[in-house]
């Protein structure tokens, strides 16, 4: 059972096509990259799969199960987590507070209107382990306005991982971020279990080849090349989508 | 006259009335994304500022004309002095209406009184016509003209002329009309003043058949909301097409239905909201 | 530590204000602050914590003010009263919410905007129904437990015995689980959605607990008043709580407290001197809404906490030699 499959998803927005009878198979424990020149149409995919864009046309199946119709708020509980290209984290709360936030998310706590969430030792113990994961929990009780824009995709990777999601969907998590952040993130992801499937849309060509075992790469909404690193480098279409050859 | 014709005379003059004061609502609303809380206190100190002119001796229509011109200043005003410190955020700027509507309304109780005030039809069309062997009463049919007139010189302005054009860009999609150089802010000081002459201006010859009165704002305001979200904000033909029935909906549901009259204006326009958001010819949803 | 004395001396102080506020009138000023207070904190669960904006919430203030007068006026016990009143808040509430959350934003103040005016509609010309303008009398306060409250002291207390508890829920509820679900669905919708809440669900719910409070808060209001007329469901009276939640300071308790007691007081004491209440209304929300839109408790901390750090920077001289 793949972790993955997307059969000929079709995505298009008034007369744009963002998503073109795209297929894609992902194995469980994979490390897929999907690369693609900016507009290519990835990030739309990954709206697609949480479900936070409904498709017009195709089916996404999720460790074997059909998700194509279920809402996306039900997701997550099937084990997907994703982090966001553009950081969307809540603004006025600490950093434990946030984490705590993607915890709950999956609790059946979070409609209980009773009990003080301070007091909910055992989930916080969970926020404050994910964040030291990520080398954060010394700012646990930073508010997130007076964290770093490094320290802000460090929570984001936090949050994801804390719901111990089997299939995790990562959005540029190298974007902006400083050497010395790079390499943070980059040992963070090699330390990500083996049983955790990783889809990871990268810009950065360097750290995220590394990373990755098999790669996509898209074009206009469509899947151009697929295979192991050394196929894609390789082709011929890469270089033409990349040097305009 | 037999009663549902006259209901029927009393609907479309109403229903002039009705576009008068919600062209300039809907286009504020397309543009600036906002409800202006503030439109039927525009309509109302219109009125009382006609009949201020009125009593200085002016003659009707420029009266009229002379409070349009006011609440031109007046809107102008306030768009530049308060909305526009809130730009971008709407919720605020609707909030500000609503403060502004208040002021307004008492400013209007302590000025020009508690009491009704009548105002007389202006000379010469007080009569009736008579058109295919009925009797019409001329000044509402003079209304409708009137109001015919101003939309077609309204869709004339949007649809030939370049301010037009702009505006309708603005309405369209306003990130986009800022990137190709058009100054939005000023787009939006033009159109909040035009709403409000418009609304003054049908306000002064609304008096001859609502009369000018405390509360006229409150009974003013929420008709030009529901023509609004149901013809669609933005859209010339959806704030006519919206105020004739509304206006139809009002008179006869006063008489058919006095105490479920409320309901049958606000039915539509729940329905629409809840259905199609974007209104009968509107483009975008509020 | 401080908040804990603060909380005492401010409960020392409310249940001894008939003794230090003078005569019955001012008590009964008390009392309205406090029925106030708990629409304006059952309003604040919206704007506050859900980020929703409501302009017609004295829809249900009101639906439970008339349900509550009429059955009285019709000779109904005040038990009974006041439960079918309760149902019908919470069923009103459950109408508003279905049909207002089909949208957020604008679209949500329109759709509130429009079910208050449909109530108050109702209200004011089914006057076979509800009297229209001449509203109804209601006959007599309840008196649980054979204590009557018809003198202003022992309604006070009554009051309070409910307006703490208004507060007590709210502040479970906003230190729970569901409390922070709702203040997420305020800040990242679409995000909370991802991370697997049910966002409509959350603030349907959320609209309920709202809608009660508001609408005990009403019928508080009917058992003050003595007297329920359509004014009670005006905009104006929408407009009136949303200033209070707004001038108090969204998304904190004490705002929208300290908003009802400045609206309220400024309403009476004012309006002895200043003739035009409304116009005074309408100016101070907009210089609210434009010079501090956080509200007067949060700016007030802020401007406290500034002026307390920045007078401990003030350098003494002979430090930097």
């Amino acid at each position: 059972m793949s972790a993955l499959v997307l059969k000929q998803l079709e995505k298009s927005f008034g007369g744009l096509r963002v998503t073109a009878a795209l297929d894609l198979t992902v194995e469980e424990g994979e490390r897929r990259l999907i690369i693609g020149p900016n507009g290519a149409g990835k990030t739309t995919l990954f709206n697609l799969i949480t479900g936070e864009l409904r498709p017009d046309a195709g089916a996404i199946a999720l460790f074997g199960r059909d998700i194509t119709r279920m809402p996306c708020r039900r997701r997550p509980h099937l084990g997907l987590a994703r982090t966001y290209q553009i950081i969307t984290l809540f603004p006025g709360e600490t950093l434990l507070h946030n984490v705590t936030l993607s915890l709950l998310g999956l609790s059946a706590l979070r409609w209980n209107p009773f009990r003080r969430l301070a007091r909910q030792q055992a989930l916080i113990a969970r926020a404050r382990a994910a964040l030291g994961r990520v080398g954060l929990d010394g700012l646990a009780e930073r508010p997130l306005a007076q964290t770093s824009y490094g320290e802000r995709r460090r929570v984001e990777i936090a949050m994801a991982l804390a719901q111990e999601p089997r299939l995790l969907l990562l959005d540029e998590p190298f974007a902006g971020l400083s050497i010395d952040e790079r390499k943070e993130v980059h040992r963070l992801l090699l330390s990500i279990p083996r049983d955790v499937t990783v889809v990871m849309i990268e810009h950065d060509m360097d750290v995220a080849l590394e990373l990755a075992e098999r790669i996509t790469l898209m074009h206009f909404g469509e899947v151009i090349v697929e295979g192991t690193r050394g196929e894609v480098v390789a082709h011929p279409r890469t270089r033409e989508i990349y040097l305009g050859g | 006259m037999s009663q549902w014709l006259l209901l029927g005379v009393n609907s479309i003059t109403l229903g002039g009335l009705l576009f008068l004061l919600s062209a300039g609502f809907s286009l504020i609303f397309g543009l600036m994304r906002i409800p202006n809380l503030t439109h039927g206190s525009f309509f109302m100190l219109g009125a009382y500022l006609g009949v201020t002119f009125l009593g200085l001796g002016f003659d009707f229509w420029l009266a009229a004309l002379l409070a349009a011109a006011a609440m031109a200043v007046v809107g102008g005003g306030i768009e530049r002095l308060l909305l526009r410190r809130l730009q971008g955020q709407e919720l605020a700027q609707v909030l500000v209406t609503l403060g502004l509507s208040f002021m307004i309304a008492d400013l209007c109780l302590m000025l020009w009184g508690g009491d009704p005030i009548p105002l007389d039809t202006p000379p010469g069309l007080g009569g009736a016509m008579p058109i295919a062997s009925i009797v019409f009463p001329t000044y509402r049919l003079v209304i409708v003209a009137i109001a015919v007139v101003i939309a077609v010189l309204l869709w004339l302005m949007l649809d030939r002329t370049r301010l037009g054009a702009m505006i309708r860009a603005g309405v369209d999609d306003p990130a986009m009309a800022r990137v190709t150089g058009i100054r939005v802010s000023r787009l939006f000081t033009i159109v909040f003043c035009l709403g409000a002459a418009i609304a003054g201006f049908a306000g002064v010859i609304g008096g001859p058949i609502l009369s000018v009165y405390p509360g006229l704002d409150s009974d003013m305001l929420p008709l030009a909301l529901i023509v609004v979200i149901l013809g669609g904000t933005g859209s010339l033909l959806g704030a006519l097409v919206g105020s004739f029935v509304i206006g139809i909906l009002y008179n006869y549901g006063q008489v058919l239905f006095p105490e479920l009259a409320y309901i049958i204006l606000f039915l539509p326009m729940l329905l629409i909201l809840l259905f199609r958001p974007q209104g009968l010819f509107g483009s975008r949803v509020p | 530590m401080i908040r804990r004395v603060l909380i005492a001396a401010a409960c020392l102080a409310l249940i001894s204000v008939p003794l230090w506020v003078g005569n019955s009138y001012y008590v009964n000023i008390a009392s309205q602050i406090l029925i106030y207070a708990v629409f304006a904190l059952g309003l604040n669960v919206l704007v506050g914590y859900a980020g929703l904006v409501s302009l017609g919430h004295a829809g249900l203030f009101g639906v439970g003010c008339y349900a509550a007068a009429w059955l009285l006026a019709g000779g109904s016990g005040h038990l009974t009263a006041a439960l079918v009143a309760l149902l019908i808040i919470l069923a009103t509430s459950a109408v508003f919410a279905v049909l207002s959350l089909r949208t957020s934003g604008i679209g949500f103040v329109m759709i509130t905007l429009a079910l208050g005016q449909i109530l108050w509609g109702l209200a004011y010309r089914w006057i076979g129904l509800t009297g229209g303008d001449n509203g109804i009398n209601v006959p007599s306060r309840p008196a649980p437990f054979g204590l009557s409250l018809a003198s202003a002291v022992p309604f006070y207390y009554f009051t309070l015995i409910v307006f703490v508890l208004a507060v007590a829920s709210m502040a479970v509820f906003v230190a729970s689980p569901f409390g922070a679900s709702l203040k997420g669905t305020r800040d990242q919708p679409r995000r909370m959605t991802a991370l697997g809440y049910n966002v409509w669900l959350i603030r349907f719910l959320a609209f309920l607990f709202s809608g009660f409070w508001s609408g005990v808060a009403g019928l508080l209001f009917c058992y003050f008043n003595e007297f329920v007329s359509p004014n009670v469901l005006a905009l104006g009276s929408s407009a009136e709580v949303l200033l209070m939640v707004i001038s108090g300071g969204s998304g904190t308790l004490l705002g929208p407290i300290a908003g009802a007691a400045l609206v309220v007081i400024m309403k009476n004491v004012a309006s002895a001197y200043i003739e035009r209440w409304n116009f005074v209304l309408g100016a101070i929300f907009v210089a609210i809404v434009i010079f501090m839109p956080e509200g007067l408790v949060p700016g007030s901390i802020r401007l406290w906490r500034w002026l307390w750090t920045g007078a401990r920077r003030v350098p003494v001289r002979g430090d930097a030699q």
